[in-house]
């Protein structure tokens, strides 16, 4: 065991899986934050929709594929003077966060559009012929019945940020993917690359199952 | 209560218009039918009541209100004060049926101490008292629409907008539920509109029906005397697959009479009296009895053979018989 593992400080790793975790949480929450109105709005000024508005979508929808389609690790750098700003820091776990939040936000943001246009039109049409208001129609029908949906893209949204969150390395954040690459990869630790990448699997492994079942446990169809 | 006045609507980059020059009257109280094949407009004209469409011309009028003109607020107001149901019932699968009726509730700002007594009231309205805490999914198509029914009557509106209500259910759920919508027509006043492609849903609970084809209103009357005396041929296609009478004409054999019979003549042996004193033989090629809502009426196809046939016609007509050339 000694031998097998001779590399692995194990301090480093709980260290490495602690900043994982803050970068994980702190940006999934913003991502959310902010992906999940964005996502309500571009669904709605789309065409034939609720507040159909061709300038507003094709503005909103524009931006999200410009920020879409910027590779992750040039985001971290042309981010900098703005996350500086934004966090008083480019450096480290929080100098991290907000380049994952853009990255992450118009993914999500997608994903929520999607489960929105699932929603059956007959539902919103009834909705509408109760009288509903764009915001009752949207907080007590569109939101609840896209719910296992918007779950489903907030899991993905999670495991897409952990393995932006190996990139984050470049800034200094740490975290298990930067330990991975740092000393497995390029120091040809093998056990440490191994042990970390298993921890990577078995965090991917826990959200997705989690997310199951939150899916699971809000469909109601 | 509702008024058409030569109502056209055409949809952006549709070839020709959904519906021309619609005038109708649908009076307090009764329960007015749309009938058409599919595409002829019923759903158009429905939607326009509630201003979920707005005509391209003329005018809609809803309980006072000229829909066409209304800004948003008012008519949303106007939407409160008029329910709606649909074919496939449009409920929110995440809710539970309590909270599908619950709904329109909030939506109109009820205060949530008032809400739950009166979902109860309305389960207990629509018979599913013990269903409030089931998801739509555990229903079946009847129960779903009776939740339709009871988030439609939330708000406790006037009118009653019904959108090929029964077209998704069996002819037995389907008798259900044209059995509640009559009972509530009857108990709480409330104006029905009803669009169907089916003659049988018009003949069960409908006081009057427009006959809509490719957007224009062909035939309309009470019910009894469309559905017995169609003179329009969409109509009488319509009327046709429903009354059967059709089918037993004879090429070439002696003339063929239908003779229609309402009321308490339904039940009276008029022919066989008739014929005998004239001494005219029949036979009935085809025929049914049946009721328009409560009202019975028969209908024969019959010929009449030998003896005093003008007579007997005129005998027939005095008894209230009504006798048209087959
Ligand atoms: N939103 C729309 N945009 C363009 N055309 C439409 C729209 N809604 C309906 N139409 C057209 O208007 C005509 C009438 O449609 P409508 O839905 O009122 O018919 P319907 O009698 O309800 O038919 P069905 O029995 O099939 O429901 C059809 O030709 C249809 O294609
Ligand atoms: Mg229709």
């Amino acid at each position: 065991m000694e031998a097998l593992l001779a590399n692995v400080v194990w301090a480093d790793i709980a260290q490495a899986l602690l900043d994982t975790l803050i970068m994980l949480g702190g940006s999934l929450a913003f991502s959310v934050i902010l992906g999940l109105p964005l996502g309500v709005i571009l669904f709605l000024t789309a065409p034939r929709q609720l507040l159909a508005n061709r300038a507003a979508n094709a503005a909103l929808s524009f931006t999200v594929n410009v920020l879409r389609s910027v590779p992750f690790v040039i985001l971290l750098i042309v981010m900098i003077p703005l996350t500086v700003l934004l966090v008083g820091t480019s450096l480290g776990v929080a100098g991290a966060i907000p380049p994952l939040v853009v990255g992450a936000a118009p993914f999500y943001a997608r994903l929520v559009e999607t489960a929105l246009r699932e929603v059956d039109r007959g539902v919103i049409e009834a909705a509408q012929a109760m009288g509903a208001t764009p915001r009752q129609i949207v907080f007590g029908a569109l939101l609840p019945e896209a719910m296992p949906g918007i779950l489903a893209g907030a899991t993905v949204t999670a495991i897409a940020l952990v393995s932006y969150t190996a990139m984050a390395g470049v800034v200094g954040a740490g975290g298990l993917g930067d330990l991975a690459i740092r000393f497995g990869y390029q120091r040809f630790q093998t056990d440490v690359m191994v042990v970390t990448v298993l921890m990577l699997l078995a965090l991917v492994q826990g959200l997705q199952w989690a997310g199951d079942r939150l899916v699971i446990k809000v469909s109601r169809r | 209560m509702i008024s058409f006045q030569a109502v056209g609507k055409t949809f952006p980059r549709a070839p020709s218009p959904a519906l021309k020059d619609v005038s109708l009257e649908v009076r307090p109280g009764e329960v007015f039918g749309v009938i058409g094949q599919s595409g002829a407009g019923k759903s158009t004209l429905i939607r326009l009541i509630n201003g979920l469409e707005r005509p391209s011309v003329g005018r809609v009028v809803t309980d006072d209100d000229d829909v066409g003109a209304l800004d948003a607020a008012a008519l949303r107001a106007l939407r409160r004060r008029v329910g709606m149901i649909f074919q496939h019932f449009n409920l929110l699968s995440s809710k539970t049926v309590a909270a599908n009726v619950a709904y329109p509730l909030k939506v109109a700002g009820m205060p949530s101490s008032a809400i739950g007594p009166r979902v109860a009231e309305l389960l207990d309205l629509v018979g599913l008292a013990d269903q409030a805490a089931k998801y739509p999914a555990q229903l079946s198509g009847g129960q779903k629409q009776r939740v339709g029914i009871a988030r439609a009557l939330a708000n406790g509106p006037k009118i009653l907008l019904c959108d090929e209500a029964t077209s998704a259910l069996d002819p037995q759920t389907t008798e259900q539920i044209l059995d509640l919508l009559a009972q509530l027509n009857r108990e709480l006043g409330l104006t029905i509109v009803l669009i169907t492609h089916e003659m049988e849903v018009i003949r069960r609970v409908c006081h009057r029906v427009a006959v809509l084809d490719a957007g224009s209103v062909v035939e309309s009357g009470e019910v009894a005397e469309v559905f017995l005396h169609p003179t329009h041929q969409v109509t009488r296609r319509l009327v046709a697959d429903a009354a059967g009478l059709a089918a037993a004409k004879i090429e070439g054999g002696p003339p063929t009479l239908r003779l229609t019979f309402r009321g308490q003549a339904t039940f009276e042996p008029i022919l066989g009296r008739i014929a005998r004193d004239t001494g005219v033989d029949y036979s009935i090629l085809a025929g049914r009895i049946d009721r328009i809502r409560d009202e019975p009426y028969g209908q024969l196809l019959v010929s009449l053979v030998g003896g005093d046939v003008a007579a007997a016609r005129a005998r027939l007509t005095a008894a209230g018989v009504r006798l048209e050339e087959a």
